[in-house]
């Protein structure tokens, strides 16, 4: 099928088929899946600026459906999601202007490539970590399937001292969230939270799910499920934003994006649905290869000296 | 168990044949009549284009999951 605005020439199948899994991946996870996307779209022969741009465009189709059906099923908080939406637009501008200041340099793929392993390495480890402590820890009490209702979803963390210890932190102004269970949490610290993602979205590129929602799960206490929900839809906000802002620069194909959406639509909904036959810790666990494929992919790139 | 797993699969793969179905119409139908306008509005209109690129986008995503809940409902006799 031939797309005139890119000017490429790519099997509508093969698209789909990437958003179906992407939108899985999505769906169960709570990120863009631009690590895996991006890629495709080069594999496919579309050039970077295109790769980039469209893929913001479909995570915003992909978030649109995982996050309704997330809706449906209770696990987005609204108000965390729109507060979070500020801090990392702010944040992804700030990446982005750094990214401008070592590509002045001239040491910006040595620069990035070295944090984002650094980061990649640090969440798996950590993610590890905690899920091996917490089910240690869930060893000793009753089996959770005998749990009903928002019950099953209040999650079990090794992290929490650490968290409760950070929703202490008395800096005005205070903002509850009823939705989260989390009586009370300084705005600042979710903006901060939010903002340091939109920073590794500048930088990295992507929606930087897989630093936002571990982050929300061990530094803001929000349970797992929820965490998944919430990102999605503000993945929604700061990808259109991303998306618009390409746009205008000449670096969205939307066919390609509308077509990949059509796969991603059924594969979010598998995705959000199968979050229900799972615990957190689970969840937390069986993300652990993500920032791994991040890992191989920029040390691929660092090794062949091609950006993938 | 295994029975409700069963009839999970066997409506999802129904599902997948429809849903299938559809979206080929959807691709030679609906893209191809949208291809040359939303050429014509990227080379001359690029902020417009870029509003209709969102809007398209979402308005799909809203469409496509209210069909995938709805084909999901007709054929399993109830929501999931």
């Amino acid at each position: 099928m031939f797309f005139p605005i890119s000017g490429a020439h790519i099997s509508p199948i093969y698209l789909a088929i990437v958003g179906f899994l992407i939108g899985i991946m999505g769906g169960f996870f709570g990120v863009g899946g631009s690590f895996i996307a991006g890629p495709a779209l080069r594999l496919a022969g579309l050039d970077w600026n295109f790769a980039v741009g469209t893929d913001l465009a479909h995570i915003v189709g992909k978030s649109v459906v995982a996050a309704k059906r997330h809706r449906a099923l209770g696990n987005i908080d609204l108000r965390l999601g729109l507060i979070m939406a500020i801090g990392t637009i702010g944040g992804a501008e700030v990446g982005a202007q750094l990214i401008q200041m070592l590509k002045r340099a001239g040491n910006v793929n040595t620069v990035v490539s070295i944090v984002s392993i650094a980061v990649y390495l640090g969440i798996s480890s950590f993610m590890i970590w905690e899920s091996w402590k917490t089910f240690q820890m869930q060893k000793n009490k009753a089996p959770r399937a005998n749990l009903k209702g928002p019950e099953r979803k209040r999650d079990e963390s090794a992290f929490k001292p650490a968290t409760r210890a950070i929703q202490r932190m008395k800096i005005w102004p205070m903002v509850s969230l009823p939705v989260s269970g989390v009586k009370s949490i300084s705005l600042w610290v979710i903006i901060i939270v939010s903002f340091v993602g939109g920073v590794f979205s500048g930088f990295l590129g992507g929606g930087a799910g897989y630093i936002r929602m571990p982050s929300m799960v061990y530094l803001l206490g929000i349970p797992t499920h929820l965490a998944v929900g919430t990102d999605l839809f503000e993945i929604i906000i700061s990808a259109s934003y991303g998306t618009f802002s390409h746009a205008i620069k000449g670096n969205v194909d939307i066919l390609i994006a509308l077509v990949m959406n059509t796969g991603a639509a059924i594969g979010a909904q598998i995705g959000a649905i199968c979050t229900q036959y799972f615990t957190g810790p689970k969840i937390r666990l069986a993300f652990v290869p993500l920032p791994l494929i991040g890992v191989v992919i920029v040390i691929y790139t660092l090794w062949s000296g091609h950006k993938l | 168990m295994k029975a409700d797993t069963a009839k999970t699969l066997r409506a999802f793969a129904v599902e997948l044949v429809v849903y299938a179905a559809l979206v080929v119409g959807y691709f030679f139908l609906v893209l191809h009549f949208l291809g040359d306008w939303l050429l014509q509005l990227e080379l001359h209109h690029r902020t417009t284009y870029a509003g209709t690129a969102i809007l398209l986008i979402i308005g799909q995503a809203v469409v496509l999951e209210s069909l995938t809940t709805l084909l999901l409902r007709m054929i399993r006799g109830r929501s999931e």
